[in-house]
This record gives C-alpha cells, sequence and structure tokens, in this order.
C-alpha cells in the first residue's frame, strides 16, 4: 500500500486553479519527485498536504488514513516533515534548539513538568539534545550546535532544515527545493543527503528544480504544469517526454 | 574559570556560568540582608513595592519577550488578581479565605483572565495585538468602577485581611511582605528559568520566530500562545495578591494603563527576553517610583526653602514621572535600543534592523 496517496485533489483560489484533479501515490520507501515549472503548483502540493490550504474537492490519505482537514501540527505529528523553499529556521535560535523544536511532536513532559524541571522531563531534555545532536551529526552540522540558526553559511542552513524535519522522527519528508541557491557541489552534498535520509527509511517527496538532480535521484518523477499533471514515469522516461519539454522550454523548442 | 558551566549543579544551575551564580548569589544574599541593615520602614517599604514591579515585569516578559506577542494591557491581570484576593479577603462578602492559598487561587484566576484575552486574539500579532490588549487594559479598572455593588467602584475595597503565618500578624509592617516578595520572585525565578530551557519555553520561541514553521514542527501554536498568556498573567496575579494584602486596599485607579505601560518600559529597559534584564529593568522603575523621584522632590523642597524660590518648594516630582520615564525610554532607544542587559537575541535582531535600514549608530 502507498504510503501517501492523493486522489482527484484540486484546489482553487478564487477563479484559479492551482491544482486539478492530481492523483498520485508515493510508495514506501522511495524518492519521488514533483517537478515543473515556476507556477506549475508544485508547493501547493505541499501545502495541501502538510495542512496548510485544505483542498477544495479530492482526498489525501497518509499511511491508510484520511489527512485531510488536519491542522499542520497534527500532520506533523501523524509523520510528515517538511522544509521550505525559501528557508525558514528559528533564526534567533540555537541550531541544537532549532533541531529540539524538531522533537516537540515526540517529546511528552507537560508544561507543569516544564515549569518545575521534574526528573521525568530532565530525563526526557537530555534524550531529546542527544537525539538532536544525532541529528545534526547526521546533516553534517554538528560544529555548529551552539550557533544561532542565522549565522549558519547558506548552504548549511539547508542542512540544518533537513536535520530539523529529521528530528520529528518522521516516516514521509517533503523536500521543497532542498538545492535552491547552493554550489553544485554543495547540490551535490546535498543530494547525497536525501539518499542517506531514505537509507535511513524515511521516504522523501521532493520538489526540485534542477533537471540534472532530479533525473539523479529520483525512482519515479511526477510533472506538473498549470497545476496539472502532464507526464509522469522512470526519470529517463519522462527526460524525453515532449510535453516536458515543451512545458519546460516552450513549443518549438 | 568563571566562564565555566558545572553540569551537576542542581535547581537548574547548570544551565549558567560560574560568574552569573555568583553575582546572583551575591545580589541575592545582598537582598536577604537589607531589612537587618536598613531599620527604616519606609525604605523597606519601598523595597517591597519594588516586589510586584519586578513580578509584573516577569510576568510580562513571558509575552513579550519570549512568544513575541505586545501586550499593552498587562495590568489587567494584575487587577485581577488583587481583586481576586480583595472579594474573598476582606469584610465586602465577608469571606475570609486565608492569604497563603489565596497566593495560588489568585494566581489562577489571572491566569484563567489570561486565556479570556488571548483566546480571542490568537490570530493578531504586532500593532493589532496591541491594540486589542490596550483595549482589555482599559475594560477592566472600567468594569471594576462601575460594577460598585461587588467591587465598591471608585473607592474600591477597603479593610483587606492581613497574612498570619504561624500566629504572627503581618499587619502594616513592610518587612515580612518584603520576604514574601523575595520568595516568591525567587520561586518565580526558577520556573521561569526551568520554563526558558524547557519544551514549552522553546515552542514559545519558536512561534516567536516563526510561527508557521512552528506548527509544521508539530506545535500546536493555540495551545502554546494560550499557555503564554496564562503563565504571564498567573505572575500578575501572584503579584495582585500580595499587593492586595500590603496595601490592605485596592481601587481601580491602581490598574490603569499607566501601570502596563511602567512594567513594559521595565521589561524593554532591562532586556527583552533576558530574566537578569528584566530584573534590572524591573528594579531601576521601582527604585526611580517609590524611591528616587519622593526623595528628590524632598531635596527639592529643601532647596526651594533655602533659596526662597516658590516653586522649588512645592514641586512634587512624582507628577513629572511619566515625564520622566518617557524621557528615559526615548534614551533608551535611541543609545540602547536592546535595553542594558538584552538577550543576545535582541541585540543582534535590533542591530541587524538598524543595518539594514542604513542608520548610523
Amino acid at each position: 500500500m502507498a504510503l501517501l496517496e492523493l486522489r482527484d485533489v484540486t484546489k482553487s483560489f478564487g477563479g484559479l486553479t492551482a491544482v486539478k484533479n492530481l492523483t498520485f501515490e508515493v510508495p514506501k520507501g522511495a524518492i519521488i519527485s514533483l517537478i515543473g515549472p515556476n507556477g506549475a503548483g508544485k508547493s501547493t502540493v505541499f501545502n495541501l498536504i502538510t495542512g496548510i490550504y485544505e483542498s477544495s474537492s479530492g482526498s489525501i490519505a497518509f499511511d491508510g488514513r484520511p489527512i485531510n482537514g488536519l491542522k499542520p501540527n497534527a500532520v506533523a505529528a501523524a509523520g510528515i516533515a517538511r522544509t521550505f523553499q525559501t528557508i525558514r529556521l528559528f533564526a534567533f535560535m540555537t541550531v541544537l534548539e532549532n533541531v529540539m523544536v524538531g522533537h516537540h511532536a515526540r517529546m511528552r513532559s507537560l508544561p507543569w513538568a516544564n515549569a518545575l524541571h521534574v526528573s521525568s522531563e530532565r530525563r526526557e531534555e537530555r534524550l531529546t539534545a542527544e537525539s538532536a545532536r544525532a541529528c545534526l551529526e547526521f546533516a553534517g552540522v554538528a560544529s555548529y550546535a551552539d550557533e544561532w540558526a542565522r549565522n549558519l553559511p547558506y548552504g548549511m542552513q539547508r542542512r540544518l532544515e533537513i536535520a530539523r524535519a529529521l528530528a520529528s522522527n518522521p516516516t514521509l519528508l517533503l523536500l521543497d527545493e532542498p538545492a535552491a541557491g547552493t554550489n553544485p557541489i554543495e547540490k551535490r552534498a546535498l543530494m547525497d543527503l536525501v539518499r542517506a535520509v531514505r537509507d535511513r527509511g524515511v521516504t522523501v517527496l521532493l520538489i526540485e528544480h534542477d533537471m540534472k538532480l532530479v533525473m539523479g535521484i529520483s525512482d519515479y518523477v511526477h510533472v506538473l504544469d498549470y497545476g496539472e499533471e502532464i507526464a509522469r514515469g522512470k526519470p529517463e522516461e519522462v527526460r524525453h517526454d515532449p510535453r516536458v519539454i515543451e512545458a519546460y522550454l516552450g513549443k518549438g523548442a | 574559570m568563571l566562564n565555566r558551566r558545572n553540569a551537576a549543579l542542581p535547581f537548574g544551575l547548570a544551565r549558567y556560568t560560574l560568574g552569573q551564580i555568583l553575582t546572583g548569589g551575591a545580589i541575592f544574599l545582598g537582598v536577604i540582608l537589607l531589612p537587618l541593615v536598613d531599620h527604616n520602614s519606609s525604605h523597606i517599604s519601598a523595597v517591597a513595592d519594588a516586589g510586584y514591579i519586578l513580578l509584573l515585569a516577569l510576568g510580562l516578559n513571558v509575552v513579550v519577550g519570549y512568544t513575541g506577542l505586545l501586550v499593552l494591557g498587562y495590568a489587567a491581570f494584575f487587577a485581577a488578581g488583587a481583586y481576586s484576593y480583595a472579594l474573598l479577603a476582606s469584610p465586602q462578602f465577608n469571606i475570609h479565605t486565608s492569604f497563603w492559598p489565596m497566593l495560588v487561587v489568585s494566581a489562577l484566576i489571572a491566569a484563567f483572565f489570561g486565556v479570556l484575552l488571548g483566546a480571542p486574539t490568537l490570530r493578531l500579532r504586532g500593532d493589532y495585538l496591541a491594540i486589542v490588549t490596550l483595549g482589555f487594559g482599559q475594560i477592566v479598572p472600567d468594569v471594576l468602577l462601575n460594577l460598585d455593588k461587588y467591587t465598591g467602584g471608585p473607592n474600591g475595597i477597603s479593610a483587606i485581611d492581613q497574612p498570619v503565618l504561624f500566629g504572627y500578624h503581618f499587619a502594616f509592617n513592610p518587612t515580612p511582605y518584603y520576604y514574601v516578595y523575595l520568595v516568591v520572585i525567587a520561586l518565580s525565578l526558577i520556573v521561569l528559568s526551568n520554563l526558558r530551557h524547557s519544551r514549552l519555553g522553546r515552542a514559545w520561541m519558536a512561534v516567536r520566530e516563526d510561527e508557521l514553521a512552528a506548527a509544521h514542527m508539530g506545535i500546536n501554536t493555540t495551545t502554546t500562545k494560550l499557555l503564554a498568556f496564562s503563565f504571564s498573567a498567573a505572575f500578575a496575579g501572584l503579584a495582585g495578591c500580595i499587593y492586595a494584602a500590603k496595601l490592605a486596599l485596592v481601587i481601580p485607579n491602581s490598574f490603569e494603563f499607566q501601570l502596563s505601560v511602567l512594567i513594559l518600559l521595565a521589561v524593554v529597559l532591562g532586556g527583552l527576553g533576558n530574566l537578569a534584564g528584566v530584573l534590572l529593568g524591573g528594579a531601576i522603575i521601582a527604585l526611580l517610583n517609590f524611591f528616587v523621584l519622593p526623595q528628590a522632590s524632598n531635596l527639592a523642597h529643601a532647596a526651594g526653602d533655602k533659596l526662597h524660590i516658590a516653586a522649588l518648594q512645592s514641586v512634587d516630582l512624582t507628577n513629572y514621572r511619566f515625564l520622566i520615564f518617557g524621557i528615559i525610554l526615548v534614551a533608551v532607544m535611541l543609545f540602547r535600543p536592546e535595553g542594558l542587559l538584552p538577550s543576545a537575541t535582541v541585540r543582534a535582531e535590533l542591530h541587524e534592523a538598524v543595518e539594514k535600514e542604513g542608520v548610523a549608530v
């Protein structure tokens, strides 16, 4: 059974249909990519899945349960983590604190236990800090643990976003252009990180502009244009699809 | 050596460096010993009154400093605590609850009012939130003024019961109140420091930094903000209860907008988001308010008598306190916008803003 299942999902904003009758599945353990030109509706799909928007029609199911209409925090708690197209770190918190916030949904301590710093809470804090350091280690940003997030170089901020998302121990990770704005070397390293994430058993749904990058990493690709799926298939199939070439480069290219 | 942290220390002290602990300990010791050295009860009374300013500043810092929600009607929660005690421990309804459980009850009632204000304002931020909370701050004293059947209207509630501890009557002796404030503030600091470094504290800061991203980390921003409002209000409730008992009188006038501004000034002056800064700001404001201005008036009168200047003989500088506080606030904003002892966060944030706008500092 697919981990994530979108069926006939449509989202309109007034007269504009941002996503139209979109149906696709994300099988467990795969890296699935969503590509398409700017404004194709890729980020809207992410926002529909994570509960920022509610779909106008259609259904979204995660792990067999419908998640339509859930609030973002409930979606996160269900096991879907995400990163953002423009970096949205907690700029004035330390790198370690950022990742500890990522643990929020896994932690159990209640406000009164936080206030009184009782022994069970102390234990949880210690374990969380350890686990957060492990996430930082995995993403390769451990050396920055006590820096503010905002002081990190751009590429490292991208990695920190992934570390923070992984902190919730998700089953599905949505990456919205994780390599945007990075140089080719950082890009390659980021893609290695995405593979390593998948190898940890986390399913990945990826939005990416860079065709070369997508082709190298994806198990399956869905191409969107104007909110509609225009092609799907293995990377090499999609690459030569005339509709895809047209969408990216225009007619007659 | 002084910059080291020691993980083995209890009570959350492991979060602080040795230098910080020693400084804090020295100040704390000095404050404990003060009434033994200074026998002037008007001094002790003034310093005790600083207690409620400090408590209010610490509480306000939870919403404004940690969670980033600008609340301008904070005095309303102080009123909730004070009137809770006044109504439940006075001849008003002939109910006489003991002071000690009322400390907790007042805090809980104020926290309830915190949720009451928080719930309808959850979607608001910045200026809009400030305006709504300002309105709330105006409504509460008005209600107290006009519900005169219960609250005594403009005359307030008087002859409020004063605490008794193991047969010792506090009455109007300021020293025991001084120590009550001291213990409550010390415990509050422990609680606030715990919260700052906990799941909830991080959630507050995450909401401050980026509410949407916080929600995607599984943080329920609604409950997180309501918890900030209720924790914040609870400290005001505590302060209100002790305040009402010490003065044995509450009147609506004491809970007006000026007090909210005074407390906000203390938080901003000292350093938003940093407990030591907030304490310092509160102490400076309280010192000016209860001590320097009245004393300076006396000095001015003496000088006026000597020099035969009529204007100086009758001047009451306490009437000018908001002029003076206003000047201080303008000066702080111009020369040190991050406050005297800021959290490193706020300092960077403000200086970054200044650099971006290209304003010469």
